[in-house]
């Protein structure tokens, strides 16, 4: 029982270190990104993956109880409200981005798109 | 009856001088000469030439940044004293810090018998198991209606100011929500698909934080700030004509006014009774239980509905410009 305890408590803080690592990742990439969409990604990649890892290795340490459930519909929220909220702050600035041609590549029915919007 | 003069008197009456002396056309003290400043001044060709010259001159040798020497300075110092700067606040601060008395001691200036009054009797006198909940709505009950209050003199206040005339500024207002749409993603599906999973969930939190108030951290205030963002949510993806389905001007009204003035007329019988030591015949309860804690549970309600609708009410003040 002692060793299963311990198995589960390094995994865990490794969960824990994978997320940080994941968080240093998303910082450097939103200062070093220069374009809006790039930050964008990068900064998506943190507010999924990077909290989803840490709060799974939060409800490894914590063990089976309510917490844990807690902590599970909390990375439910985050990964229901987090992409959201990007996806329609770059739809923003594509829709605003009068220039986006010289950015990045476009697809060819673009003016359709455009329209819908 | 007056007779109607020439026009050569009529030039010379006191008020037609007054008046071309304002104007510029005369001077009065100098025997009516004719003013022309504008022979003297200079034509708009010149102007601009002398303009393009001087912006030039201006380009050349104050924003050249590469080779300014001031320019180059300045920032060198800049940055030298914005670094001394903020060592010194963070030494001032820290050296503060230091001389704090410790946390938790029983000389501790802030220890007075105000708290020991809260900590000791807060759980027989109000039965809340949160004492934060038990002060701001037993003991401090008014200070909480005070707040409420703002939040409702400030909601009013921003109606006045922000609303739209919709008779007069009907076509404007048009323009303006079509311009809106074009950049606003209203009808983003995405976003729907969301908000029909997450505004109820939202919702039922928020209600959970209001009931919750003297059992758990929480209450009116944070429990109406949710349920008041679960509402922006719903009006961003839904947009307006849905949420003015069930939230209009009139439902703001009455439920701010029947929560303020529940909450007046209970407190006020509250202390009225308690100033006179009368028997309230407001149960406590027992503590930890939903239905518990006399009056808390009912204010607390009321403090979140008002909170809600203000939150609501300001974004669609600010929005649209009426709710």
């Amino acid at each position: 029982m002692g060793i299963l305890n311990w198995i589960r408590f390094m995994i865990g803080l490794s969960c824990l270190f994978l997320g940080m690592i994941i968080f240093i990742l998303e910082t450097i990439g939103i200062f070093r990104f220069k374009y809006v969409l790039n930050r964008m990604h990068a900064a998506a990649i943190g507010d999924t993956l990077g909290i989803g890892i840490c709060l799974l290795g939060l409800m490894l340490l914590s063990g089976l109880n309510f917490t844990t459930f807690k902590i599970g519909l909390i990375i439910v929220f985050f990964w229901l409200a987090s992409p959201v909220s990007s996806h329609l702050i770059s739809r923003l600035e594509v829709t605003t981005n009068e220039h986006l041609s010289d950015v990045c590549e476009l697809p060819e029915n673009n003016s359709k798109e455009e329209e819908a919007v | 009856m007056s007779k109607p003069l020439s026009k050569e008197e009529y030039d010379k009456r006191l008020f037609n001088r007054v008046n071309g002396w304002i104007s510029g056309e005369k001077d009065p003290f100098l025997d009516n000469m004719p003013s022309d400043h504008k022979k003297e001044a200079i034509t708009e060709e010149e102007l601009k030439h002398l303009y393009d010259e001087e912006k030039l001159e201006v380009v050349e040798h104050v924003q050249d940044i590469d080779h300014n020497k001031v320019y180059k300075n300045f920032f060198r110092l800049y940055r030298i004293l914005a670094v001394i700067c903020c060592v010194t606040l963070i030494a001032l601060l820290l050296f503060t810090v230091s001389h704090l008395p410790p946390m938790g001691e029983s000389t501790n200036p802030a220890h007075n018998e105000v708290v020991d009054k809260y900590v000791r009797d807060g759980l027989s006198d109000t039965g809340a198991v949160n004492i934060v909940s038990g002060m701001i709505l037993d003991y401090r009950a008014f200070d909480t209606f005070g707040e409420s209050n703002v939040l409702f003199i400030a909601a009013c206040t921003v109606l006045i100011l922000m609303r739209n005339d919709k008779k007069k500024e009907k076509n404007i207002a048009s323009a303006i929500a079509e311009e809106e749409k074009r950049y606003e993603p209203k009808s983003d599906s995405i976003l729907q698909k969301v908000t029909f999973f997450l505004f109820p969930i939202i919702v039922i939190f928020g209600i959970y934080v209001i009931l919750n108030g003297h059992i758990s951290p929480g209450g009116g205030f944070s429990g109406g700030a949710i349920i008041g963002a679960a509402f922006i949510l719903y009006s961003n993806a839904y947009g307006f004509e849905k949420t003015e389905q069930f939230f209009t001007e009139k439902t703001y009204k009455w439920v701010s006014f029947s929560a303020l003035t529940f909450y007046c007329l209970a407190k006020s019988y509250s202390f009225y009774t308690g100033a006179h030591h009368l028997e309230s015949g407001i149960p406590l309860g027992v503590p930890g239980a939903i239905l518990s804690s006399g009056l808390i549970l009912p204010l607390n309600i009321c403090v979140g509905m008002v909170v809600a609708c203000t939150m609501y009410g300001f974004y669609a003040l600010f929005k649209k410009g009426g709710l």
